[in-house]
């Protein structure tokens, strides 16, 4: 393609900035799901709904991850972190009864501490994040194991002489797990565009994301600009953890469960998702608003591949290959 | 080369430019930044392939489809960054790409060995091939950089500013070898921006302009003066625009500090160091590497945290280095010697770039008043001349001076008292450099008080109101500005004492 603007025109701007290659991408993966339509379902409303509550459990995962490979970090443990958080969730509020904001809480404080942990390690220990976030998701994972001895936590509490007493599941499931607009949009859905406005005002407005950004793009220059970076990176990672946190309550909530395999490989779709998004993995470069992107781009081609029931096997391959065409795509039209 | 027209994205970088090389001779290649020395030796080394006009090579015309091709004809490049893999050995960096190898790829490492011994011989080098490249100084990776030109038996050498990481002597010792592959033959292009180089060893000079060839001279017939003149298309007015001393109140005074040394070889990189420096004055710290003076200033920044020894009066008031971040408050701000790897944030606009060490200023509560940091970047921007078209711009796009004057102007955003200053004019054009020096006479009128290093001691005596000699970390001399001589300097640097 050589199509050629005036340098400074607005649209020869933004056809060359990456939102507008992150919406080229996201354009081809619909207009390829207008193709293979699966006789006319991928019009239907339900289609595309169906799709933003899916993704919305990963794109959660997702907002903190962009804040972390901004950085020029990685955080491999949301995804076991999410399993951690969706059992103390299930814990507290089904079998221990606890009130819906104080098992959110202590969810949302649990995985702030994991973050937190990460961060540590990469900002004050100067572990790589690789390898520190890689023993977080180990760690993390056991612990989710430890604490619900390996069953998934459900309504069903054994008593003392073994049988098992069905307790009523709590409002704040409802609530949460519940679909607003008449039975359009998930709260899910809502507390997800929540967290991508948050992480954007964040990002884009505050100084402390401008430091995330100075940091992933020189970290000496930014140090040496009084950027306070060791802090900087703990609160990235933090806030990367909570929002996992965030991510596994609402998990919990779906499946009516905790389950301590949650959210295995999660953490590789979060990746994709800000890949595809076009946030630069070596840091300094993209946006929630190419997150954003990127997860309705995820979420349509999963959707796409399920409704023409595509096997599981030929998904995987698929989407794989279609990663690294987005990725390619994007980086062809600079 | 004849005829040889490059562009970028339709923009011409290089206009009918005719360029001859002889063999036996050293060729300095000169122009401001942006004056396209880089294209043209780029395309002359197979990087650049998509040129108009044509290169002929002992008479056969040649074209080059990647940087192998031109390797293969002895065409051998030695760039600014230095392109060398510091965990592999000596031996494995000379022969990255061509090693001596048995059929299906088994390296004879014997061969190898005896070879690069030889080319290190003739180097001047006595080393241990097989130890990994990363244990040695930089100026031995920049000797073996040219041993992998010599494996080639490249007949022309291009250097491209080879001596702005090396100290005097290690520069002497290049110029040295130079002159040896001269007298067997080879072409050598050398690019610098020291004038007192290019006049030390160069035989011709060809002045690009504006991607436009000037033409080629002797440079015996070409002095100073003339080239600079040639290179900018304008008299300046002499290089360094005059000085007037003055001083005020006293701003900083340092009582017996030391800095640690961050390598690690010495406990401290300066000792014992006292000095002081008064408002309106630029106060020089001379010294090769070693000396500890870069470190001084890291230490003085609170960079290495809070191990300085020492104490500090700033303004009136003790001061204490800890952090970068308080060294800003406490109106401290360091221009460090090295753009890429701390200064600027390559991912950033030349806007973002300005404001990052004033954020605090301009975002009260936490949250960025875009528009305000908008009107200052406009204003820097016109205030130091830098040449964009917008704020937006990616950093990267900028030439060196340019890339420059967008750190300074980080620093003077923060109002500072005063500016540290490493290296302020390094790999920038006569142009950008005369233009720094103007600011620099314009923040001390206005008071504020400069430290400066600089490699160049010419600019270094005709900026500086006094100059402080440092070896080995600790002070050798105090010169005034009208005793201070080159000579004088460099003894001091080397070790020799003031006597007074």
């Amino acid at each position: 393609m050589t199509l050629r603007f005036a340098d400074d025109s607005r649209a020869g701007r933004f056809l060359r900035s990456p939102s507008a290659r992150a919406l080229a991408a996201l354009a081809l993966v619909v207009l390829i799901g207008a193709i293979f339509n699966a006789d006319g379902a991928f019009f239907r409303w339900h289609t595309h709904r169906d799709m933003l509550r899916h993704i919305s459990v990963f794109g959660i995962l997702a907002c903190g991850m962009t804040l972390v490979i901004i950085t020029s970090g990685i955080d491999l443990a949301v995804g076991s972190v999410l399993g951690l958080s969706a059992v103390l969730f299930s814990l507290f509020s089904l079998q221990l009864g606890w009130p819906a904001w104080l098992a959110i809480l202590a969810c949302l404080l649990a995985g702030a501490a994991c973050g937190l942990t990460s961060g540590g390690l990469v900002a004050k220990f100067r572990l790589q994040p690789f390898i520190a976030t890689l023993a977080m998701m180990v760690f993390a994972r056991g612990l989710a194991k430890w604490i619900s001895g390996g069953r998934k936590i459900s309504t069903a509490v054994q008593l003392a002489d073994g049988r098992f007493e069905y307790r009523e599941v709590p409002p704040v499931f409802k609530v949460i797990g519940s679909k607003l607009f008449a039975e359009n949009i998930a709260v899910v859905t809502i507390i997800f565009l929540a967290c991508v406005l948050v992480c954007y005002v964040l990002l884009a407005k505050l100084r402390w994301g401008r430091h995330l950004y100075a940091i992933g793009g020189n970290e000496e220059a930014a140090r040496l600009s009084g950027v306070p970076v060791a802090r900087t990176k703990l609160l990235a990672y933090g806030l990367g953890g909570l929002l996992s946190a965030v991510a596994g309550i609402c998990h919990a909530v779906q499946e009516q469960q905790g389950d301590p395999e949650a959210g295995s490989s999660y953490e590789l779709t979060a990746i994709a998702i800000v890949v595809i998004g076009g946030t630069n993995m070596n840091g300094g470069k993209g946006g929630m608003g190419l997150t954003l992107i990127g997860a309705m781009t995820i979420g349509y081609l999963e959707k796409i591949l399920s409704i023409n029931a595509v096997g599981e096997a030929t998904r995987l391959m698929l989407t794989g290959l279609i990663i690294v065409g987005a990725v390619l795509f994007q980086r062809h039209r600079k | 080369m004849t005829g040889i027209r490059k562009e970028f994205a339709g923009v011409p970088v290089l206009k009918d430019v005719e360029w001859e090389l002889r063999p036996g001779e050293v060729h300095i290649l000169a122009g401001e930044n942006g004056a396209g020395k880089s294209t043209l030796i780029k395309i002359l080394a197979g990087v650049h392939t998509d040129y108009e006009g044509e290169i002929r090579l002992a008479g056969r015309r040649v074209r080059f489809r990647r940087p192998h091709d031109a390797a293969r004809l002895g065409i051998a490049a030695i760039h600014q960054d230095i392109a060398v893999v510091p965990s592999l050995s000596v031996r494995d960096n000379i022969f990255l790409g061509r090693e001596i190898v048995r059929r299906r790829g088994w390296v004879r490492f014997g061969p190898e060995r005896a070879r690069a011994r030889k080319i290190l011989d003739r180097l001047g080098l006595d080393l241990d091939v097989s130890r990994p490249l990363g244990d040695f100084p930089v100026s031995v990776r920049q000797l073996v950089e040219i041993a992998k030109a010599l494996v080639n038996e490249a007949r022309v050498i291009i250097m491209d500013e080879p001596t702005s990481a090396l100290n005097e002597t290690e520069a002497g010792r290049l110029f040295e070898i130079i002159r040896g592959l001269k007298s067997q033959g080879c072409a050598v292009v050398f690019i610098s921006h020291r004038l007192e180089e290019i006049y030390r060893i160069g035989d011709r000079i060809t002045v690009l302009r504006d991607g436009r060839f000037i033409g080629t001279f002797a440079a015996a017939d070409l002095g100073p003066e003339r080239l600079i003149e040639q290179m900018v298309g304008r008299e300046l007015g002499g290089l360094f625009p005059p000085r007037e001393a003055r001083s005020g109140e006293l701003l900083l005074r340092a009582e017996g500090i030391s800095v640690p040394d961050p390598g690690g070889v010495r406990p401290w990189a300066v000792e014992d160091l006292s000095f002081d420096l008064r408002e309106g004055e630029i106060l020089g710290v001379a010294g090769l590497r070693g000396s500890g003076n870069s470190e001084l200033f890291h230490g003085l920044f609170g960079a290495c945290g809070g191990r300085v020894r020492g104490r500090i009066r700033l303004a009136g008031k003790e001061y204490v280095p800890r952090s970068p971040g308080q060294a800003l408050r406490r109106g401290l701000a360091l221009l460090t010697n090295d753009r890429k790897a701390s200064g600027l944030v390559p991912t950033m606009s030349v806007g973002r770039n300005i404001s990052l060490a004033s954020l605090e200023a301009l975002s009260p509560g936490g949250w960025i008043r875009e528009r305000r940091e908008a009107e200052s970047a406009r204003r820097h921007i016109g205030a130091l001349g830098i040449k964009v078209r917008s704020a937006e711009q990616d950093i990267l796009t900028l030439s060196g001076g340019n890339q420059q004057k967008v750190l300074l102007a980080r620093w003077i955003e923060t109002s500072p008292k005063v500016l540290l200053l490493d290296e302020p004019t390094i790999g920038i054009d006569v142009g950008a450099k005369n233009e720094i020096y103007r600011l620099l006479n314009a923040w001390t009128s206005a008071g504020k008080g400069i430290l400066l290093i600089t490699s160049e001691l010419p600019e270094l005596l005709a900026l500086s109101d006094r100059i402080l000699v440092l070896h080995r970390g600790r002070l050798m001399g105090e010169f005034d500005r009208r005793e201070a001589t080159q000579e004088l300097i460099i003894a001091a640097a080397m070790g020799k004492e003031k006597r007074s």
